[in-house]
C-alpha cells in the first residue's frame, strides 16, 4: 500500500471512530435528559454525524469554526475532552464553559471552536468577523460557519453574503440543510428550495452535496476551504442530511412522515459508511466493533465524570459578567496606562 | 490634566483625536461603519482618518447594522479593537441581537475564554426637527444589558478621554454620543490621559438640591443652575459620565448632603435612566430626603417634527428650574 493511501485509510478510521464517538455521546446525552440530569434544550445531530465529522476533516486545526445550538459534534470531532462537553451538558463547575453555558453554548477556543449559538443566524456574523481578522492580519486560516436551512430565511446572512463578496473574505459558509426549520419544512419556509443559490447571488461559488456522505462532505468542504484559503474567496456549501430526533428533545416529531424518517434511516451516514470501510478492506468486522467498545467506554467514563463533578459554586455567580470588571480599576488617576 | 490643553476644541475634534491617537498606537484598532470614510462620516466625527490610516483601517460598509457589528464582535474575539460608528443610535435597533445576544453574553456564557473589546459610538438625542425615527434616546434599553458597558460623555474631554479608555477596554462599550454636542467646544487631554469609568463628576457644586444629569441634559441643568442662582438657590449638577459602571458613591453623597434630587433625562420616563437612577437613590438615601425625588424627562411621546411641538417634548431648563424649585418647595414671583 503506497503511503498515501495508508494516511487516507487512517484518516477514514479517525472520521469513523469520530462520527460513532458524535453518535454514541449524543445517545447518553439523550438517557441523561430523560433521567432528569440535563435541563433546558438539548438539540440533538444524530443523523448529521457526517456533515459534521467530513467538515472538521477538511479544515486545518486552526481554521475558526462557529456553529448553531447543535454542536455537541463539532466540539468532540475538534477533539474537546468528552468530559467536559458532558459535564457542560450537565451544568457542572468541570464543563467546558464552567455551566455558564449548557448544550447551546460550547465553546473552546484552544481549538477554534468559536461557539455554538441559540440565534438563529445571529453567529454567521462573528464567522465574517473571523476571516476579517484572519485577513487583517494576513493569516492563512479559513473561517468556517455552519448554519442550517432555517438560518437561511434571517435577513442578515444576506448581509453577510454581501460582505464576503464584497470584501473577498476568506469564509466557508457551510448549510446544513436537514430539510426543517424546528417543524416546518423547506418547501414551507423557501421560495427557493436550492438553498446555496443564495450565495451565488453575491458572487460566491456554491454548490450543493450529499451530507450523509462523510467523504463527499469533506471532499466538496476541502474545495471550499481551498477556494478560501488560496483564491482568497469566499465559498458555499450547502449539505443535504437529515436529523432522526425531533428539533428538540421536547419535540415528539410528530410532523414529520413516517415514510421520510425510514428513507433517511436507510441511508444512515455510519452505516452506509461502515459498509464502505469494510468493502474496501480498510477496517474489519472485528475491529470495528473493538472501535464501538473503545468508545462506548470513553462516553460512559464522560458521563460518570460529569455525574460525579460538583455543582458550580453560587458564589460564582456573578464572575465572569466582564472580562475587565470596573471594580478591579483603581479610582483616580490613569485607567490603564 | 497634563498636556495640550490650551486651545478649545469641539466635541467632534476631541472624538476625531481619540481616534487618531488609538489607530496609530495601537494596530488592532479599526474603524468601520457606514459613510466613515471617503463622505467623513455623517457628523464627520472621522474626518481624514481614511487618508490617514487607509481602506484596511476605516471601513466604509454598506447598510448591514446587523451584519457589521456582528463582523466587528467576531474580530473582537479574535484580538482585535474594532471600533463601530452606528450612524445613529436609531439605527442601533437593527443590530441589537448581536450587541444583547452575543457582544453582552459572549464573555460570561462561554465561562471567560473569549472577551469582546468592542466599542460602537453612536449619536443619539433629539432638538433637530428630524421627527420620530431619528431623534431618539434609547441610553436605557442598552444600559439595562448585564455585559455592557455605557458611556456618555458630555464634554470634549470627557469624550477624548473616555473613547480613548474605551477603545482600550476588554469589554463591549457603548459610547453614546449626542448630535447637539458635537459642536461644543472646551479643553482636551493629551494623548495619555485616559478617563476612568464609573467616576462622576460634580459640574458645578451647591447645597439647596442636586441634580443629576448626563450627556447633553448636562449642559440643560447647568443653563438651569445659573438661572437658579440668581433666585438664591444654589443646584449642585452631577454628572455620572458612566451608566454601566455608575458612580452611584458619588450620587448618593451628593443626595445626603442636600436631602433634595431632581433626575434630568432626555430619554423617555417610562422604565428608563431616570427611573433606574431614582431607584438606586431611594435605596440609598431614603432617610435623608425631604421630598420625593423629581424628574425631568423627554415627553412620554414619539418625537414629533413641528418645531414648537418638539420643543415642548424635550427637558428645557426653565422645566429643571421648575422642577427644582418645586422640590425644595420655593415658589419664585
Amino acid at each position: 500500500m503506497s503511503p498515501d493511501a495508508t494516511t487516507q485509510h487512517a484518516d477514514m478510521r479517525t472520521m469513523f471512530r469520530s462520527m460513532i464517538l458524535i453518535r454514541r455521546f449524543e445517545e447518553r446525552a439523550s438517557e441523561e435528559y430523560m433521567a432528569g440530569r440535563i435541563g433546558g434544550f438539548l438539540h440533538l445531530a444524530i443523523g448529521e454525524e457526517a456533515a459534521v465529522v467530513g467538515t472538521v476533516t477538511a479544515l486545518r486545526p486552526d481554521d475558526p469554526l462557529t456553529s448553531t445550538y447543535r454542536e455537541h459534534g463539532q466540539a468532540l470531532a475538534r477533539g474537546t475532552d468528552p468530559r467536559a462537553v458532558m459535564a457542560e451538558l450537565l451544568g457542572k463547575s468541570t464543563g467546558l464553559c464552567g455551566g455558564r453555558g449548557g448544550s447551546m453554548h460550547l465553546m473552546d477556543k484552544e481549538r477554534a471552536f468559536y461557539g455554538g449559538y441559540g440565534i438563529v443566524g445571529g453567529s454567521i456574523p462573528l464567522g465574517l468577523g473571523l476571516a476579517y481578522a484572519i485577513r487583517y492580519r494576513g493569516g492563512d486560516q479559513v473561517a468556517v460557519t455552519m448554519f442550517g436551512d432555517g438560518a437561511t430565511n434571517q435577513g442578515v446572512v444576506a448581509e453577510c453574503f454581501n460582505m464576503a463578496g464584497l470584501w473577498d473574505l476568506p469564509i466557508v459558509f457551510l448549510i446544513l440543510n436537514n430539510q426543517y426549520g424546528m417543524g416546518t419544512s423547506l418547501e414551507r419556509s423557501a421560495a427557493e428550495a436550492d438553498l446555496y443559490t443564495r450565495a451565488e447571488a453575491y458572487g460566491i461559488p456554491a454548490w450543493k452535496v450529499d451530507g450523509m456522505d462523510v467523504l463527499a462532505v469533506r471532499d466538496a468542504v476541502t474545495e471550499a476551504a481551498r477556494i478560501a484559503r488560496e483564491e482568497r474567496n469566499p465559498a458555499c456549501v450547502e449539505l443535504l442530511a437529515y436529523r432522526y430526533r425531533g428539533h428538540s428533545m421536547s419535540d415528539p416529531d410528530t410532523v414529520r412522515d413516517a415514510d421520510e424518517k425510514e428513507r433517511w434511516r436507510a441511508r444512515d451516514p455510519l452505516i452506509t459508511f461502515e459498509r464502505v470501510l469494510l468493502g474496501e478492506a480498510i477496517m474489519t468486522a472485528d475491529e470495528i466493533a473493538t472501535m464501538k467498545d473503545e468508545v462506548q467506554v470513553v462516553v460512559d467514563d464522560a458521563a460518570a465524570f460529569a455525574e460525579e463533578s460538583p455543582e458550580v459554586p453560587v458564589s460564582d455567580l456573578a464572575d465572569g459578567v466582564y472580562a475587565h470588571p470596573w471594580n478591579d480599576n483603581p479610582r483616580g488617576g490613569v485607567l490603564m496606562p | 490634566m497634563s498636556t495640550a490643553a490650551a486651545k478649545p476644541v469641539s466635541y467632534r475634534d476631541a472624538l476625531n483625536q481619540a481616534l487618531r491617537e488609538e489607530l496609530a498606537r495601537d494596530p488592532d484598532v479599526f474603524l468601520l461603519g457606514e459613510d466613515i470614510g471617503r463622505f467623513d462620516g455623517a457628523f464627520k466625527v472621522t474626518r481624514g482618518l481614511l487618508e490617514e490610516f487607509g481602506e484596511a483601517r476605516v471601513v466604509d460598509t454598506p447598510i448591514s447594522e446587523a451584519g457589521f457589528t456582528g463582523l466587528a464582535i467576531g474580530a473582537a474575539m479574535a484580538g482585535l479593537r474594532p471600533v463601530v460608528e452606528i450612524m445613529t443610535v436609531n439605527f442601533v435597533i437593527l443590530a441589537l441581537d448581536q450587541i444583547v445576544n452575543n457582544a453582552a453574553k459572549i464573555h460570561y456564557m462561554f465561562g471567560g475564554q473569549a472577551s469582546v473589546p468592542i466599542v460602537l459610538r453612536m449619536p443619539g438625542g433629539g432638538g433637530h426637527q428630524l421627527a420620530a425615527q431619528h431623534s431618539q434616546t434609547l441610553d436605557a434599553w442598552l444600559a439595562h444589558v448585564p455585559g455592557l458597558k455605557v458611556v456618555c460623555p458630555s464634554t470634549p474631554e470627557d469624550a477624548k478621554g473616555l473613547l480613548k479608555t474605551a477603545i482600550r477596554d476588554d469589554d463591549p462599550v457603548i459610547f453614546l454620543e449626542n448630535e447637539g454636542l458635537y459642536g461644543k467646544k472646551g479643553p482636551v487631554g493629551g494623548p495619555d490621559d485616559l478617563i476612568p469609568f464609573g467616576q462622576a463628576v460634580v459640574r458645578r457644586p451647591g447645597t439647596h438640591c442636586t441634580v443629576i444629569a448626563h450627556s447633553r441634559m448636562v449642559w440643560v441643568a447647568l443653563q438651569a443652575a445659573e438661572e437658579l442662582a440668581a433666585h438664591g438657590v444654589e443646584a449642585e449638577v452631577i454628572d455620572p459620565r458612566t451608566l454601566r459602571p455608575l458612580d452611584l458613591e458619588t450620587l448618593a453623597n451628593s443626595v445626603r448632603r442636600t436631602g433634595h434630587a431632581v433626575i434630568v433625562d432626555e430619554g423617555w420616563p417610562e422604565y428608563g435612566i431616570s427611573a433606574g437612577l431614582a431607584t438606586h437613590l431611594y435605596e440609598a438615601c431614603f432617610d435623608w430626603l425631604d421630598a420625593p425625588i423629581g424628574r425631568v424627562n423627554c415627553a412620554d411621546v414619539p418625537m414629533p417634527y413641528a418645531k414648537n411641538l418638539e420643543q415642548a417634548a424635550l427637558p428645557t431648563p426653565s422645566d429643571v428650574v421648575a422642577a427644582v424649585l418645586a422640590n425644595i418647595g420655593r415658589r419664585v414671583a
